[in-house]
């Protein structure tokens, strides 16, 4: 096995909840609460989880885009939250960020060549003469056009504009690209589009991706490991395979069978979860799944379970399993 | 049985700086009593403008409804005046949507928002309307229903409003229920959640629903019958278990192999090339046709008719009328 491109360990993002005139720190908002990924070169690993359970903040922890509360994360080896601001900048390019909304992450005002080629010239990697030819290239590596380069942000659909975002992260040539809901917000047929252009990329250019969805057949369809967040932790993670085919989690087992399968009068076994997911400010207390959980013990509503292997490196956190 | 609902030629234009756009394009349907009828298709098919129009929600001068007939209890509701409109629209058909948080009154209480149609449509009196406000919070599966008619929206999840929501929809025993992607914006297990309800809802009242959405997996689930539109115009429709085994318009079936679906494992996601032709530039043709792997020169410049198949599905496809062309 080749060595870990990223290595988190025992990741913590603390929101301070202040309160009062004077802003006195009345409590923490626990976003993520010890989340450990590793993502070898090559890979996908998906985080999924419902909103509010903390998988873009992990994301954008990864990416130093917000400073941690605990833990390590480390890129290449390298402790990023401990760098500098110039030896950051320096690793920057190696690690991407794609967004949900492509639209309001492009400046309406700059040519999609400009706001393509614009990290390149600032970072300093290529010469102005160069860059033109770059970002033809990677509009070309995205599916779009030599004709587009000159073209403003609304000329374009929401799947070319999902293009573009891509194209922009990967001009910088970078070995991790964390995109943090990319398919969610286009139609079905351009979400296969993308989809199938986040595949192709990978193979060609053996780049590692952290995934974020909350859709379970997308991550099912592109992610090699898995892992499972609830209000801030992650209560399951494994291969691929070993987590859609054997669930451990009652909360993974509740998230798959609420998949809306296309096959009309279908018979699932289905758990139903009652109620909403609770606040992370008063996350309730032992197993913070215990609330929603339709096989909860005595010993769950106590005991906060630990992550442990179940075998094969599948990690589940529930008193049950 | 007589539909609950008998949709006949609808067409709805927009008026745009760049000219006019006809979102709904000829569009004809029924609706079943009891029956769930899906309208499916992606962004800017018309599916929500049909919705619309059949609320009388499209209004000029940005829009109007140019043609066709919404026939509702021997009556057409697109001739309709606004005082008779209003007193079937939340009355006797009602709609829900997909951001419940954009559709309740934010600085209204919860409890006050339930009891307004009851008072305005079933005439009842504040206490009557207080006691059915609790029964119809507690049918939707909200429990301290009390609590809950002094809250705000804001107070509350995604999930509840929209439960809240479908409270209100459901408060005057509506005929029918229009649903535009009301579970678009919600978690997956809260989703389930909902879809369990109203199919409850549907189960004991017998109203009928006309559910639009653009996720195939919630079509599967819900449907009796199914309506497929792209660029305005039904491509295809058909009884849900008929039209998922045996889907005859390409589009539909490339609607169906695009989705990546949960225990079928594939390298390569079907995906269909391009993307939905402009509104404005829209000529005598199949709209899908620059897009589907059987074009023929016919596609390109004649518009293909929606037509029976048999198994109770229509279809409008030249591929499907080859024998009348070289007759």
């Amino acid at each position: 096995m080749s060595e870990a491109l990223l290595e988190v360990k025992h990741l913590k993002k603390y929101f301070p909840v202040k309160q009062g005139l004077l802003g006195r720190t009345a409590g923490h908002v626990k976003a993520v609460d010890d989340v450990s990924i590793t993502l070898r070169p090559g890979e996908t690993f998906g985080l999924v989880g419902e909103s509010g359970s903390g998988k873009s903040t992990v994301g954008r922890t990864i990416l130093r885009l917000t400073d941690k509360t605990d833990g390590e994360v480390r890129f290449k080896g390298t402790d990023i939250h401990s760098l500098s601001a110039a030896e950051m900048r320096l690793i920057r390019p190696q690690m991407q960020l794609i967004f949900q909304d492509p639209y309001s992450a492009l400046n309406p005002r700059i040519r999609i060549g400009d706001a393509i080629g614009e990290a390149l010239l600032d970072h300093g990697l290529c010469t102005k003469a160069e860059v033109r030819s770059l970002v033809l290239e990677a509009l070309e590596a995205c599916g779009l056009s030599a004709y587009h380069i000159d073209r403003f942000p609304h000329e374009f659909s929401g799947g070319q504009r999902q293009r573009i975002g891509i194209a922009r992260a990967l001009i910088l040539n970078p070995d991790l690209i964390v995109a943090d809901e990319p398919v969610s917000a286009l139609d079905v047929s351009i979400q296969a589009q993308i989809i199938n252009l986040f595949s192709r990329l990978q193979q060609s250019k053996g780049l590692a991706y952290l995934f974020i969805s909350h859709d379970l057949s997308v991550v099912e369809h592109l992610c090699t490991s898995i892992g499972v967040m609830y209000l801030g932790s992650i209560v399951e993670t494994a291969t691929r395979d070993e987590l859609f085919l054997h669930p451990l989690h009652p909360y993974t087992k509740a998230l798959l069978s609420a998949v809306p399968v296309p096959v009309p009068r279908l018979k699932r076994e289905r758990i139903v979860l009652t109620g909403d997911i609770p606040s992370p400010a008063n996350p309730p207390s032992g197993c913070k799944f215990h609330t929603r959980c339709p096989f909860a013990l005595e010993v769950c509503k106590a005991e906060i379970p630990l992550l442990r292997d179940a075998g094969a490196g599948h990690l589940v956190a529930c008193h049950l399993a | 049985m007589e539909p609950v609902m008998n949709i006949d030629g609808l067409s709805t234009e927009f008026f745009t700086e760049e000219g006019t756009v006809r979102a709904v394009d000829n569009v004809s349907f029924k609706i079943g009593r009891g029956e769930t009828v899906c309208i499916v298709g992606e962004s800017g098919c018309g599916k929500s403008v049909t919705a619309m129009s059949v609320m009388g929600l499209v209004e000029e001068p940005g829009g109007r409804v140019t043609g066709g007939r919404i026939g509702f209890q021997g009556e057409d509701l697109l001739r309709l005046d606004k005082n008779s409109l209003r007193s079937i629209r939340g009355h006797e058909i009602a709609m829900i949507f997909q951001e419940p948080m954009s559709s309740l009154n934010p600085v209204m209480k919860i409890g006050e928002q339930i009891m307004e149609p009851l008072s305005v449509h079933l005439k009842m009196n504040k206490k009557q309307a207080r006691s059915r406000a609790i029964e119809l919070i507690t049918q939707v599966g909200i429990s301290r229903p009390e609590q809950i008619m002094g809250s705000y929206p804001h107070e509350l999840s995604g999930g509840m409003l929209q439960r809240i929501m479908i409270a209100i929809a459901v408060s005057c025993s509506p005929k029918l229920l229009i649903a535009d992607e009301p579970t678009t914006a919600l978690d997956v297990t809260i989703q389930a959640q909902i879809l369990d309800l109203l199919r409850g809802l549907k189960e004991d009242s017998g109203m009928s629903i006309l559910l639009i959405t653009h996720d195939l997996g919630v079509v599967a689930e819900m449907a009796d019958y199914v309506i497929v539109m792209y660029s305005g115009q039904i491509v295809e429709e058909g009884g849900v278990v008929e039209l998922f085994q045996n889907p005859q318009h390409p589009y539909t079936r490339g609607l169906l192999k695009s989705k990546p679906v949960m225990g079928q494992r594939l390298e390569e996601l079907y995906s269909i090339p391009g993307q939905v032709p402009s509104p404005l530039a829209l000529t005598p043709s199949c709209y899908f046709h620059d897009r589907c792997g059987h074009c023929m020169p016919v596609c390109r410049t004649r518009q293909p008719l929606l037509k029976e198949t048999g198994n109770g599905q229509k279809v409008s496809c030249w591929l499907y009328e080859e024998a009348e062309l070289y007759v």
